[in-house]
């Protein structure tokens, strides 16, 4: 089968280091990232069953791998050699477009064969699962991270049943696809503790902030959405999924400041507000937005950290005297909402499909253009895109296994 | 004898023309048989002995007014109020003519024994003057012997105790000024006219003046109905101000006007920097030399060094004229004289307006020339500097040259850095800014915080500089500005051009390909009086 690889290679590593360095999604050409024709993975165990991807998206966390820019953290929670993909809609083996599924690509207790398990298993908390590097698999926190269950760049992985979820009639894959990044920004919106009528800043605007927006809107009752939007493409579906004021980076807590009536200290250009938003939901997750989070935000204001930070460095005395709630919102789970749990991914489909959230898919590559669809993903923004994916449908390996 | 101002037809023998741009400088081939250049007048000749036509001045005061030392009694609480650092532009060698103007009326108070005096610089609006600034205005005399006792002091429009409610005029106009001027047994006004605009009772019911007085004639309405404001009696904005001068007078607030003028020698006849101001076909082999050698250097600097050149550069303009006494009578010679430099004669309108605008305006002086800045010196002063009709026709075209850039002086103008990101960034039409945004604005405690105690515009400020613009705005097709930086210059709402000439075949579209063109060669000031 024909699959998208990251190796271990510290050479590789190395260039695509230096490649990302100069220019995002760079590390693709001269990185651990290959095209391969591999052998399909295993099934692991009972209740594993092998999918064809249909569609497959390019995350953040994704280009951040391929760039070298990923945390050490990450280490000892994947398995080397992977297969990149966790945002999936796939075929059942066996079936072409009658019976498609999205993958939960989170790899919890059940999935690895772990019984009893986890608390956070037993919570429905699968994102916050304490096994992921235990059980039946190899390290790897999701699929696409695992060198057991392939991924969602190729044209066969494995998935856990109760990984998989029916896709519904009549919807496009397109919809099926942004089902995973909207259930990570849905549980952003609900861990962010938004309350009826809070400013609420929403950094960055790319496709999970674009969709964190969309969720602030149906499942909170977020008063002002600020959105830091850089391109105008973003700053327009920004505006057309709940965003009620737009500004572009640099411009952020200035905006913040008009928006909430605050004063800012100094007499020069504005390093930290007083009082600020309520809430501020960071999706970028570099050193500049954290820190720039940290000023936006009123004192017990709560700082939601949903894309991937790093390593960064950061000054939290304020965080200490403001006593700001700094919290990470790392995919999803169960929701307990007014109404009872819920699964995050129910949420997301329902927002899917209330939003019209396919939309936000921009283009799709065929697997040997990788080069060109992990480029187009790392300046999506720039060049009108937001969600960029990779098309299997018409590989001629998807038929050949 | 020197030479007025005159209108020159171009053509295909007329030397390049000088455009400033910001701090370069251009020089354009305008298209021949379809062009002319207003110029300015060379400069007047100074007052010999300004200090002792000052005394003069004091001594026979014109209008109903008393010579000023039979104004000061022992006893008695005098305030001084003087203009800020916007005027004059660019700032003067020293000694400034206030400090000239001041130490006479100090002079005089002292020898009546007059001891309850406060210098206040009557900024309104505008941003604090720094300790420097006071000194290079007043004198280091006069300031060490005020500012450390807490009586040199900057007016503060938003010290509600220090703010006297005076009355309202007969068209519900509200009349505050600054409370200690209002009290005072004797309010002596030292003005420095530079352009006609200046002086008359702008000086005291804006200068002194709150929000709560000046949104009476600061706004949209008032600047729409100046036809222009440059033209005392064609300017609704300044016959709001002598509504409310009456209101003043009515109340008894007692004011000794000083109004001065000064001529047109902005960069001297001396240096590299003189051929500057002179006509271009009568620059020597020398001139374009030094020229050449001035715009190569420049050209090597950062903007930021220009800048700071520019900014420092202290112009040796000096006085042509001092009178005293009663507002409006002083105001009438004060505008006069300010005519005999600036008026320039010119026929007719035309189908392209171009200017070149230079590195300084009212509010940026030892600052930075923002975009809302330049919209306001072009479309606002420049603009304005009409009697009659304005040089342009109604849906003519505007070119300005200024390079434009996106950048903004964080401590001296922060509440424009909110207008231009939000404010332009929806809407440049002046009524609905007005409507929409002001009060918020103008009202905002982290901008009233700034204009308080750091060096500060208000933050109403850039709403005034946009009004400024809106009469030319409502009279012209379409704007275009030539080397600026592009997304400044559409935020603003207008239309960007790399050159001249590409500015010219952008207006075609609006005036067509014959279209008549002309250049308004400022600085040094000039004043088209459009028959």
């Amino acid at each position: 089968m024909k699959a998208l690889r990251f190796e271990r290679s510290i050479p590789r590593y190395a260039a695509a280091v230096a490649a990302g360095a100069l220019a995002p999604g760079a590390g693709a050409k001269v990185g651990p990232l290959r095209l391969k024709s591999i052998d399909p993975p295993d099934l692991p165990g009972p209740g594993w069953v092998a999918v064809r991807p249909r569609l497959a998206g390019i995350c953040g966390s994704d280009l951040s791998t391929i760039d070298g820019k990923s945390s050490r953290y990450f280490e000892p929670i994947v398995s080397f050699p992977f297969v990149p993909g966790h945002e999936v809609v796939a075929d059942r083996e066996g079936t072409d477009g009658t019976d498609r599924v999205v993958l939960e690509p989170v790899l919890g207790c059940v999935t690895r064969g772990i019984d009893p398990v986890c608390d956070a298993c037993a919570r429905g908390d699968l994102g916050n699962c304490e096994r992921i590097a235990f059980g039946d698999l190899e390290p790897g926190l999701q699929t696409g991270f695992c060198c057991d269950t392939g991924g969602g760049w190729s044209t066969l992985m494995v998935a856990h049943e109760s990984q998989l979820h029916a896709v519904p009639a009549g919807w496009t894959d397109e919809a099926a696809v942004i089902v995973e990044p909207t259930a990570c920004a849905v549980h952003g919106a609900l861990a962010a503790g938004v309350t009826p009528a809070d400013t609420v800043v929403v950094l960055g605007s790319g496709t999970l902030g674009l969709l964190t927006i969309a969720a602030l809107r149906r499942y909170t009752d977020a008063g002002t959405i600020l959105a830091v939007a850089k391109h105008p493409v973003q700053r327009e579906l920004a505006r057309s999924l709940g965003a009620d004021v737009l500004v572009e980076p640099g411009e952020a807590l200035r905006a913040t400041r008009r928006l909430t009536g605050s004063l800012a200290l100094g007499d020069g250009p504005i390093v930290r507000l007083t009082g600020g938003a309520d809430v501020v939901i960071d999706c970028v997750g570099s050193e500049a937005s954290v820190t720039e989070a940290l000023a936006m935000v009123r004192p017990r204001g709560r700082v939601t950290m949903l894309g991937m930070p790093g390593k960064v460095q950061v000054d939290l005395t304020g965080l200490w005297q403001r006593e700001i709630h700094l919290v990470g919102a790392y995919t999803y789970g169960t929701e307990f909402r007014a109404e009872g749990p819920r699964r995050t991914f129910d949420l997301a489909f329902e927002l899917v499909e209330a939003d019209d959230l396919g939309r936000l898919v921009s283009a799709t590559y065929p697997l040997a253009r990788y080069e060109d669809a992990i480029a187009h993903a790392a300046n999506a923004g720039a060049r009108g895109s937001v969600k960029i994916a990779f098309d299997l449908r018409n590989e001629k390996e998807r038929r050949r296994a | 004898m020197p030479r007025p101002g005159f209108v020159l037809d171009v053509d295909r023998s007329t030397p390049p023309i000088l455009f400033n741009h910001g701090e370069t400088f251009r020089l354009e081939k305008l298209p021949p048989g379809r062009s002319r250049v207003i110029y300015p007048a060379e400069p007047l000749k100074p007052l010999e002995h300004p200090d002792a036509a000052i005394r003069h001045a004091l001594l026979n005061p014109v209008g109903d007014s008393d010579p000023l030392p039979a104004l000061l009694k022992p006893g008695m609480r005098l305030t001084i109020a003087f203009d800020d650092i916007s005027l004059p532009l660019p700032p003067m060698k020293r000694p400034d003519i206030r400090q000239r103007v001041i130490e006479a009326v100090l002079d005089l108070a002292a020898a009546a024994g007059v001891d309850d005096v406060v210098l206040i610089a009557a900024l309104a609006l505008h941003r604090r003057m720094t300790e420097a600034e006071l000194r290079h205005a007043v004198g280091d005399r006069v300031y060490e012997a005020f500012a450390p006792h807490g009586l040199l002091v900057n007016h503060d429009a938003e010290d509600p105790d220090n703010l006297l409610f005076i009355g309202t005029t007969d068209q519900g106009e509200e009349v505050e000024i600054n409370k200690r001027a209002a009290e005072s047994d004797l309010l002596v006004y030292v003005n420095i006219n530079l352009v006609s605009m200046d002086g008359g009772w702008k000086s005291t019911a804006t200068g002194l003046s709150s929000y709560r007085s000046l949104r009476h004639h600061h706004n949209v309405k008032t600047m729409q109905h100046s036809r222009s404001f440059m033209d005392r009696h064609a300017s609704e904005l300044h016959s709001s101000n002598w509504r409310m001068g009456k209101v003043l007078r009515d109340s008894g607030v007692k004011i000794f006007q000083i109004e001065t003028t000064m001529n047109n020698n902005v960069f001297g006849t001396e240096g590299p920097m003189s051929v500057l101001q002179k006509r271009e076909w009568d620059w020597t082999a020398r001139d374009r030399v030094t020229f050449l050698g001035l715009q190569k250097g420049l050209d090597l600097m950062s903007s930021s060094a220009r800048r700071s050149i520019f900014q420092a550069w202290r112009a040796p303009h000096a006085m042509t004229s001092v009178q005293a006494g009663e507002v409006e009578a002083v105001h009438e010679i004060t505008t006069e004289n300010t005519y005999r430099q600036h008026l320039v004669p010119v026929e007719g309108q035309t189908d392209i307006l171009t200017m070149g605008l230079p590195y300084i305006c009212p509010y940026n002086v030892n600052s930075i020339m923002n975009p809302i800045l330049v919209m306001c010196l072009g479309l606002g002063y420049f603009f304005n500097l009409y009697r009659g009709r304005p040089p342009v026709r109604e849906g003519g075209v505007l070119i300005m040259s200024h390079p434009t850039p996106w950048e903004f002086h964080p401590v001296h103008h922060p509440s424009y850095i909110d207008f231009f990101e939000q404010v332009l960034a929806d809407t440049t039409d002046p009524l609905e800014i007005e409507a929409r945004y002001e009060k918020q604005f103008a009202e905002d405690e982290w901008y009233r915080h700034l204009y308080r105690t750091s060096y500060a515009y208000h933050g109403v400020h850039p709403f005034y500089m946009w009004y400024w613009g809106s009469h030319a705005m409502q009279h012209l097709g379409q704007v275009i500005i030539v080397g600026g930086d592009a997304k400044a210059v559409r935020r603003l709402g207008f239309r960007p051009a790399s050159t001249l000439q590409d500015a010219l075949e952008i207006a075609s579209d609006v005036v067509g390909r014959d279209a008549t063109v002309t250049h308004l060669h400022n600085p040094p000031i000039l004043m088209a009086d459009v028959t």
